[in-house]
């Protein structure tokens, strides 16, 4: 890690922030063999997590085994500071469980900074971005606050809540980005010059707690898993000491207070234009959304192993410190809480997505690709995998390469990137599993075989897992082979134990494990081999096996798909030109420019009726051609 | 007048509306829904008033209402799947799969109704089937002829006379009614009839009713075999003998009891066509997707308990069913269900 200027001018990829979307652009871009430069403010904060200190849940889970899958960060740096992992949902079924872990902060920024600094290509600085170096329309490099020209044949910027941020926090307000960082204001110039469609967001954090000042003891407590699932494909297990987290909730009298002062807040003080989420409110909007509700549950999460201090999960708020040290205090277990630091709103400008390809590149600024909340996303999670796909972009720009661009069918991180590039946001957008419409087939125990084989041919990948998912791979064929073709007559089934009818039909080993109650060890006594066969391979083989019939359906459903994603648009279609569609729905095709007819169809408020209409004149169009 | 001023107009370059187009650009531009384009052109083809009151209702979206009721039970059900799904670390009510099976027991009811009622809006709008079916010789092509006030069908004493299926559309009481003279049914070896004779079968399966033709004296026949509980039994040749059981006695040659058979018919007609709720079904496709949707919503319930993820599966598969009819239920929409119904915010 080289803190000074670096004596390097040039550089095939410049990116711009040091959270999670930039750690892993930056290094996406390094493992494909670009010379990658990560500049950011201070490098004490790079990989720091400025919310809640934890990774993954439903849907962020996959997305995090997703990057993992292309041989991301995130999933082995959770791994290394991890202090209370759980799979959530661990009673329902293999496609809606969620692996998530409470996270030791320190340990992961030193996890996250000690792996960048010995990734090969990349170079990491302190210093600011002032602005962009334009060819034309096309961005060859960065201008630092320094005074330096640096060039580049691709940026990512990944300013988070930086561009034109302001804190919220009782009557007073800050221009700023994360807590006590500058905001950074020349860079927004950039963008707003380039004529890109803004929008303003806003989000909340609580106060953060000294964890000695709470009543631990007369808290509900929610422990660690007993055997920890790791994020990572790679990793064999955790070796970092589980905590429990507690768990209060409101009470009226706190309620009262804050409905008391709502007018303090940013959101019913009317101090805030931005638009803050359906979920995730703040306490304030759930004492005024959900009235009814007399009380509302709280997480006191800790933020390290030997750090103090606590996050409240599920009371952000952006009333007076005064008022908040009140209500905080009126809630079970807080009776004589003291606090480290005040929770606060904040509104920041981000992006429409709908200005950027699939790719995360800026439609109008070739060469430049965003990543994480400037797209107006919001989450660790969804920040990285942005990262990881404009890193690797970035990468094959500079190259001369082809984009790759993920299809919905394939990942979760596909799905995200074409809801926002589609549908653009109106709220930060979280990942949900019900966003995926292959949700069965998106499964977080066969990322890696969904993604690795992409990544390998992205040169993302290194040898090391690589060599360990083929052995995964062979060892899975081979289970395939055993389990698809080996057939059982009612009684041969009977004899293991398995009661089916008697109607003369052979059914596959496949075919019986989908039998309530049956997994593989009913067959292990007559197959040995299955015996040699990893946890996560029995698992894999069962859960293929319970999903048979609806992944059969889910794969014709993605042939469909993909038929109507190989109709392609031609890119410079003038929507203005095709007679029968709304004002309201040309204007969004023209906005979007979709690449496919399928594309054209997520587009909200795009009925089957225009895309009969697109359809039709795009076909007529291409006769007269 | 008109006819002038339009030709000074596409002198000018104005083009004329094709047949059909602003029912086109209505439907692309999303001021109609498919049901309602289907109505324009139902309107338009209409010979009733009760074919052109059908159109008129499911123009003003009479249909279209009726699978919103289906849409919003199903979006229900739907945010409390998915939202036990993707929240499980939230403070959720319990029983929130046991809210979700009740809402969808009566979306099951209401689906299995609109299917059992699903041949009332097909036959107002495409013709009540009523075939007359019997022995050769019974005198199916003079009732039918007789029914329709002109000579259509070739009447002659020789068996086997009718070789192919005549159809012919009447008005009855207001409604169409679509009426069939068939072939004689009997095994033939003349390759002719023999093809008749099956067209007859298919068509006495398939129609709304069936006028079972019988001659005094003639034996049952193979008629019996299709004929059900509330068909009617036309005992014909009246002026000549009397029937020889229950059933109407007509005379083609007199015109005796034709009077009391179109009676009937009418009565018929209104018990099967009018009255109630507008029918949710006007169209073979629609009562495909709902049996579709029915038999997916049915599937959700059983996987209600034991797999939550298969359930939702199950209710997406319903509500693109149901979404081919009207408008469909997108992501956006079950989010924002969840979240108005739910205080997510951990």
């Amino acid at each position: 890690m080289s803190a000074a200027m670096p004596a390097q001018k040039s550089f095939d990829v410049i990116v711009i922030g040091g959270g999670h979307a930039g750690c892993e652009a930056a290094a996406a871009s390094a493992r494909t063999g670009a010379s990658t430069l990560l500049l950011t403010q201070k490098l004490e904060t790079v990989g720091e997590m400025s919310c809640n200190p934890a990774i993954g849940g439903l849907g962020k889970g996959h997305l995090v085994r997703e990057i993992d899958a292309l041989d991301g960060l995130m999933g082995r740096m959770a791994d290394m500071s991890g202090i209370q992992f759980r799979m959530l949902n661990r009673s329902k079924g293999a496609a809606v469980r969620g692996p998530r872990a409470q996270i030791d902060r320190r340990l992961y920024r030193e996890a996250m900074q000690g792996e960048l600094s010995a990734t090969p290509n990349l170079t990491l600085m302190a210093g600011t971005a002032e602005a962009l170096i334009l060819d034309g329309a096309r961005v060859v490099g960065v201008k630092t606050g320094e005074g330096q020209s640096l060039a580049a044949g691709a940026v990512v910027l990944t300013t988070g809540t930086f561009l034109n941020g302001v804190i919220h926090q009782g009557d007073v307000r800050t221009p700023a980005g994360r807590h006590g960082e500058a905001p950074s204001t020349g860079l927004a110039m950039d963008l707003y010059g380039a004529g890109l469609k803004m929008g303003r967001l806003k989000t909340g954090t609580p106060a953060r707690l000294d964890g000695r000042s709470i009543a631990w003891d007369q808290l509900e407590i929610q422990a660690a898993d007993a055997q920890p699932v790791p994020f990572s494909f790679m990793s064999d297990g955790i070796s970092i000491p589980q905590i429990a987290c507690g768990i209060t909730q409101t009470t009226k009298e706190t309620h009262a207070i804050i409905a008391a002062n709502l007018g303090e807040s940013a959101v019913y003080g009317g101090h805030l234009t931005g638009r803050g989420p359906r979920y995730c409110p703040s306490i304030e909007d759930k004492v005024v959304r959900f009235a009814d509700k007399t009380s509302h549950q709280i997480f006191l999460e800790p933020e390290g192993l030997d750090d103090p201090t606590v996050y409240p999960n599920g009371i952000s708020t952006s009333v007076s410190p005064d008022t908040q040290m009140a209500f905080l205090r009126t809630i079970p277990g807080l009776e004589a809480v003291e606090v480290f630091r005040y929770g606060y709103a904040i509104e920041y400008d981000y992006v429409d997505p709908r200005e950027l390809t699939p790719s995360l590149e800026v439609k109008r600024r070739p060469g430049l690709f965003l990543a994480g909340q400037i797209n107006g996303t919001t989450g660790y999670e969804e920040a990285a995998a942005q990262g990881l796909i404009a890193g690797l972009n970035a990468a094959r720009k500079a190259a001369r390469l082809t984009e790759i661009v993920l299809r919905r069918d394939q990942a979760y991180i596909a799905v995200m990137i074409d809801d926002l590039v589609t549908r653009g946001v109106t709220e930060p957008y979280r990942m949900f599993t019900s966003r995926a419409e292959y949700r069965l087939t998106l499964r977080a125990d066969n990322a890696d075989q969904r993604l690795t084989p992409i990544g390998l041919e992205a040169g993302l990948v290194s040898e090391a897992r690589r060599l360990a998912f083929q052995a995964k791979v062979q060892v899975l064929a081979e289970a395939a082979e055993l389990v698809g073709g080996t057939r059982f007559t009612p009684n041969e089934a009977k004899a293991l134990g398995i009661p089916v009818n008697a109607d003369g039909q052979r059914r596959s080993m496949r075919d019986l494990l989908a039998y309530p109650g049956v997994d593989l060890t009913c067959f292990q006594q007559a197959f040995p081999v299955i015996g040699s066969w990893s946890a996560v391979i029995r698992e894999q083989v069962e859960i293929d096996a319970g999903y048979a019939g609806y992944l059969t359906r889910q794969t014709a459903d993605a042939e469909a798909l993909r038929r109507e994603d190989s109709l392609i648009l031609p890119a410079d279609l003038d929507y203005s030109a095709i007679g029968g569609l709304s004002t309201e729905v040309r204007e969004k095709l023209s906005m979007v420019q979709p690449r496919t007819l399928g594309q054209a169809g997520r587009i909200e408020g795009v009925t089957p009726g225009a895309l009969t209409a697109l359809l039709s004149h795009v076909k007529r169009t291409a006769v007269a051609a | 007048m008109v006819e002038t001023a339009s030709q000074a107009l596409i002198a000018l370059g104005v083009r004329p509306a094709d047949p059909g187009e602003f029912t086109r650009r209505a439907f692309e531009n999303g001021r109609m829904d498919l049901t309602q384009a289907e109505a324009v052109a139902d309107l338009i083809d209409s010979e009733t008033v009760a074919q052109a009151a059908q159109a008129l209702g499911q123009l003003e979206g009479s249909l279209s209402r009726t699978y919103a009721g289906f849409r919003t039970s199903l979006l229900k059900a739907l945010a409390l799947v998915e939202a036990e799904i993707d929240f499980p670390d939230e403070d959720m009510p319990d029983h929130l799969a046991r809210t979700a099976g009740s809402l969808l027991e009566g979306l099951i009811d209401e689906l299995n109704a609109a299917l059992a009622d699903a041949d009332r809006g097909r036959r107002v709008r495409e013709g009540y089937r009523v075939v007359l079916i019997g022995e050769t010789n019974a005198g199916k092509s003079s009732l039918f002829n007789a029914l329709i006030a002109r000579e259509a069908a070739i009447v002659t004493p020789v068996a086997g006379t009718t070789r192919d299926v005549l159809d012919a559309d009447i008005v009855i009481g207001g409604h169409v009614v679509t009426l069939s003279d068939t072939a004689g049914l009997r095994d033939s070896d003349d390759v002719v009839e023999a093809e008749g004779v099956r067209r007859a079968r298919i068509r006495a399966v398939g129609a709304d009713l069936r006028l079972w033709v019988r001659a005094p004296g003639d034996p049952e026949g193979e008629a019996a075999a299709y004929v059900r509980d509330d068909d009617f039994t036309i005992w014909t040749k009246a002026d000549l003998k009397p029937g020889a059981g229950a059933g109407l006695a007509v005379s083609a040659v007199t015109g005796d009891g034709i009077g009391d058979l179109i009676a009937a018919l009418e009565e018929r007609l209104a018990r099967d066509l009018s009255g109630r709720d507008f029918p949710a079904v006007t169209r073979e496709r629609h009562r495909r997707r709902l049996a579709e949707a029915v038999s997916a919503v049915s599937s959700a319930k059983r996987h209600l308990m034991t797999a939550p993820e298969l359930a939702a599966e199950d209710l997406r598969r319903a509500a693109d069913a149901l979404g081919r009819v009207t408008g469909a239920i997108g992501v956006e929409d079950i989010l924002g269900e969840v979240f108005s119904s739910f205080c997510i915010g951990k």
